[in-house]
Parts: C-alpha cells; sequence; structure tokens
C-alpha cells in the first residue's frame, strides 16, 4: 500500500516552502552565478578554445548552469529538513502513514524542480550573454536528473546526520562547493598538472558537468557515456545512504 | 477489539531500562489516564504507539494494528498531540491543517472538517495567520487540530494542558470530553492528577519503566484504605486522646486534630463517640477522603508528576 497523496502533499509542501521565500531560494542563486559569468567572461579572454570549436564564454554556461542546480539542489532538502528537526516540526511527517521511501522521493524530488528552476534560471539568463544550445535534451534530461536527485539525496543526510547548523555549513562549504569548484566548471581538467588531472576523475561532480556540457555542446573532455554511469552510480550510491539513514531512523525515530 | 493491547513491551536504552514487560490494554471509547513521574516511561511509551520509538521487545497494537508490521494502517488510527510545541514556521494555520490532513492521504474533501476544527477550537479568526504570532495555548490547539485532521479513532494528548491558563483548560477539557462522547478513545497524559481524576474513567500508573497500577478509577481508588478526620478544637477542649485514638493522630497545626482513620475498620460515629467520651470538644470537622494524588504518592514513593 502507497500513500500516493501524502507523498505528493509532502512533496508539495517542499516546493511550496521553498516558492514563499524565491527571492533566497531562486532569485539570489541565478543572480549569484551571473555574477560568476560576468567576472569570468571578463577576466579571460574568450578568444581562447576550451574544447575544440568551443570559447571559453560558452564552455563556462553549462558547467555554470550545472553548479547551481547541484548547489541548490543540496541547499533545499538540506536546510528545510534541518530547520524541522531542529523547530521539532518533522514530527508532523513522522507521525503520518509516509514511508521512509515516501520522505526521501518528496524531498529528493522538491530538490530536482528547485534546482531545475534555477538551472533554468541561470540558462535564460546567460543566454544574454551567449545562446547555448542543448544539442541532446534526453543527456541534458538524464545529467539534470542525477545532478539534482544525487545532491538532494547529500542534503537528506547532511540534515539527518547534522546537530547544528555549522555542521550543514561545514558539509556546504567544505564539500560541496569545493567539488563543485574543482570539477571543471571554469577550466578544463586537461589544462591541470597531472596529478590534479587524475584526482578530478575522482569527483563525481566533474562527470555531471562534463555530461551535461557535453549535452548542450555535443563535446566533452571524456566519453559521455562514462559520465552517464558514474552519474548514475553516485546517485545510486547518495541515495542508498540517505534511505538507510532514514530506515534506522538515524537522529529522527529513537 | 481494544484500543490499545500492550504486550511485553520494554525499550532499553544502553544500560537504562525505559520500559520493562509492560502489559496494558485500553477498551475502544475509554478515557485513559497514563500518570507516571519523570522519567517513568510515559514519554517512551506514547512514541513507541506513535512510531517515533521502536521497542527493544514486545508488541503494540492500535484497533488491531501492530505498529510496526502495520505501521501504515496504526498511525491511520492514531492521532498524537506531542507535549513540545513544535510547529512550522513557514505555513499558516489552515495551511499546516491542509498539509497534515494531506500527509493522511485526505483531500479536498476534508476541508469542511478542518474548518470545523478550526471553529470548535477557536482558531477560526486565526486560521491565515503562522503560529509565530500566537501564544502559548492558542499553539497547544492547533496541536490538537492537527492531530485530528484525519479524525483518527483513538487519540494521544500528551501534557495537552501544560502551561495553559485555567480557562483554556477548561474549554480544551470541554472540547475532549465532547471527542470522547463521540466515540474517541482519549489516552492522556497530564501532571494535573485532579484533572485526570475528574476525567478519566480508566488509569495507569507507570513508574521507574514498570506499569505500577492499570485498572477502573473506582477500583484504584478504593485500594487506598486510609482518610484523614481534622477537627477544629475549641479553646476549652481538652487535648489528651484515648491510646487507640492517640496511635492515628497525625500531625496538624495549632488548635486541630487530625487523625488518619482506617476506610473500613474505623467508624466515624464511634470515634466521633471516643473523642466526646475523652473531652475533646471541636466547632467543626472535615472528612477528606483520599484521591489519585494520595494513590499516585503511595504507588510511585511521592515522586512528582511533572514529565
Amino acid at each position: 500500500m502507497t500513500n500516493y497523496y501524502g507523498f505528493y502533499t509532502l512533496l508539495a509542501r517542499e516546493i511550496w516552502r521553498f516558492l514563499k521565500v524565491s527571492i533566497q531560494t531562486i532569485l539570489t542563486p541565478v543572480i549569484t552565478v551571473l555574477l560568476y559569468l560576468l567576472i569570468f567572461s571578463s577576466v579571460i579572454s574568450n578568444s581562447r578554445q576550451m574544447l575544440p570549436g568551443i570559447d571559453y564564454l560558452t564552455f563556462l554556461i553549462p558547467g555554470l548552469i550545472v553548479m547551481a542546480m547541484l548547489q541548490n539542489a543540496f541547499a533545499n532538502s538540506s536546510s528545510s529538513l534541518f530547520q524541522s528537526r531542529l523547530n521539532g516540526n518533522v514530527i508532523f511527517v513522522l507521525l503520518a502513514p509516509i514511508s521512509d521511501f515516501e520522505i526521501y522521493a518528496a524531498f529528493v524530488g522538491a530538490a530536482i524542480v528547485r534546482g531545475v528552476l534555477v538551472g533554468a534560471g541561470v540558462w535564460l539568463a546567460a543566454c544574454s550573454f551567449s545562446l547555448v544550445p542543448v544539442k541532446h535534451p534526453l543527456y541534458a534530461l538524464a545529467f539534470t536528473l542525477f545532478c539534482t536527485s544525487s545532491l538532494g539525496a547529500l542534503g537528506l543526510v547532511s540534515a539527518i546526520i547534522a546537530d547544528k547548523w555549522d555542521h550543514i555549513s561545514a558539509f556546504q562549504n567544505f564539500v560541496i562547493v569545493p567539488f563543485s569548484f574543482l570539477s571543471g566548471v571554469f577550466f578544463s581538467i586537461q589544462d591541470l598538472p597531472p596529478f590534479w588531472e587524475r584526482a578530478s576523475h575522482f569527483n563525481p561532480f566533474f562527470y555531471f558537468v562534463d555530461g551535461f556540457r557535453y549535452s548542450c555542446l555535443g563535446v566533452s573532455e571524456i566519453e559521455v557515456g562514462t559520465s552517464l554511469k558514474v552519474s548514475l552510480i553516485f546517485f545510486l550510491l547518495s541515495s542508498a545512504w540517505a534511505l538507510w539513514l532514514l530506515w534506522r531512523g538515524y537522529n529522527l525515530r529513537s | 477489539m481494544n484500543a490499545l493491547e500492550i504486550e511485553n513491551l520494554s525499550k532499553n536504552y544502553g544500560s537504562l531500562q525505559a520500559l520493562i514487560e509492560i502489559d496494558l490494554s485500553v477498551a475502544e471509547g475509554a478515557f485513559f489516564a497514563l500518570l507516571g513521574p519523570n522519567g517513568a516511561g510515559k514519554s517512551t511509551l506514547i512514541n513507541i504507539l506513535a512510531g517515533l520509538t521502536r521497542a527493544t521487545s514486545g508488541t503494540a497494537e492500535i484497533l488491531g494494528h501492530d505498529v510496526r508490521k502495520e505501521w501504515r494502517q496504526a498511525r491511520y488510527k492514531l492521532g498524537v498531540v506531542p507535549q513540545e510545541l513544535a510547529y512550522d514556521p513557514f505555513f499558516t494555520i489552515r495551511e499546516m491543517l491542509v498539509l497534515q490532513s494531506g500527509y493522511f492521504g485526505l483531500g479536498a474533501g476534508n476541508r469542511d472538517w478542518l474548518d470545523e476544527l478550526l471553529e470548535a477550537l477557536g482558531l477560526a479568526d486565526k486560521a491565515d495567520t503562522t503560529m509565530n504570532h500566537l501564544s502559548g495555548g492558542m499553539k497547544r490547539r492547533v496541536l490538537i487540530a492537527q492531530a485530528l485532521v484525519h479524525r483518527p479513532p483513538v487519540v494521544i494528548l500528551d501534557e495537552p494542558t501544560a502551561g495553559v491558563d485555567v480557562a483554556l483548560r477548561e474549554r480544551l477539557w470541554r472540547f475532549i470530553r465532547s471527542l470522547n462522547r463521540k466515540g474517541h478513545t482519549i489516552i492522556l497524559t497530564t501532571h494535573y492528577l485532579e484533572e485526570a481524576e475528574s476525567m478519566c474513567g480508566e488509569i495507569a500508573i507507570l513508574d521507574r519503566g514498570r506499569l505500577v497500577a492499570n485498572a477502573a478509577k473506582d477500583v484504584l481508588l478504593s485500594r487506598y484504605r486510609w482518610r484523614q478526620l481534622r477537627l477544629q478544637l475549641l479553646p476549652e477542649s481538652r487535648l489528651e486522646l484515648p491510646a487507640e485514638l492517640a496511635l492515628k493522630q497525625e500531625a496538624a497545626p495549632a488548635g486541630e486534630l487530625l487523625l488518619r482513620l482506617h476506610r473500613e475498620q474505623d467508624h466515624i460515629g464511634e470515634v466521633l463517640a471516643a473523642l466526646d467520651g475523652a473531652g475533646v470538644k471541636f466547632s467543626d470537622l472535615r472528612i477528606h477522603e483520599p484521591g489519585l494524588t494520595e494513590i499516585y504518592s503511595e504507588l510511585t514513593g511521592g515522586g512528582e508528576n511533572n514529565d
């Protein structure tokens, strides 16, 4: 027996929550990313070829879209669940006939929606700088879903494990932000020294960025099939972690 | 079928035994009080029923549904008013009720009932404000409304009147009594023993994880064998009591005489005659029959019931 309406309501609640503060949750991240775009496109020569036939601005925009999506997907589920834990109102969900999987799916679903809205906002705004095509829409959809759902699941993990806002902030600032900055958003990993180039292959965000860039531009640093597989595996692992914590009731049920 | 059926239920937190082999049944439609001092295990028991805590061993059923194996059905049958004043800062009261109703699978068809709840609990004029702007008593009423959105046949109220003023408390009790009259089973924890005594037909007392009493209120009260006779003495009264009464004398303020009498063996008429014979003169007398407070103190070693 599945409580579809319960799941739908929790999903709606999560989307409704971030839309109530949309300046903070949608507009601000879009503006922030546009500032990156403005600064990097001014400082770095656009004539530079990052990949065959791809100038810097065109190279940069898909990476920025992915970075915005993954950071906001993480922020959505982590801040929502952790605030509910702190306020105590998470109890209203825990008392309801909603399964652990339904809770996971609702929070991750809302993280996907916010990630996509922010990503779409960045894409639309970035079009005023350079028109970025979407050459492979199905790949774009797959990488969007893998990236936002994986980070939505990691947001759940951090919200469950954390004991104070400081922990959420540490996870965001010491894991999510560095990994996203070092994922080849702003540069080609082929330009890195050999050690860091090899290290980048252990950064799962690199596969989201490279795969999404392929979806838009049709060129990438590694084979798109590899990016798809790694993204899928990362999604499965992060989801399994979140589901395991929910199933155990860690910090939620005793 | 019983509203609640608990068998051999234990809960350990490491070496701490929060609940020890609890066996408890609550009949459908009962108004049941669950009492006990701090750390007695009341909240642990409620949390197990609500699915917030997992028992170490034993079983608990709500209207025949095991809270672990048939957790979904059990939760549909149960409404819990938590002790803590938790609320969602993003949403208005009406929105919170709509969401809570949706979590239980109820959509637009349930809106009339939500309006009814808002009206009955005196929240209608505050329905479109967030809870940040409400007093403690109002917040408590919202929690009650949230617990009732799905019309649960079994309702657990964990300290529903904690921090609530007298007038509001009376209003809440009226509402809860009306729920009980409509057939809802009410399970209540409170630290106001007089409220439990006046409202509940069945009473269970937990102490240090063990169930030390579980009976109908009248049966429980009849177990206490003592009552007090308090006399307001006249100035000319003699103060020396016959030996058999002196044994029953308890400490009292100056000008009063206090006797602890056995409810069956000491007959008031005979005691008064003996006092008269001893020259004890009094202007007034009062008999204090035992209440829940005395039973509670005896069973829990006088522990405070303020969990």
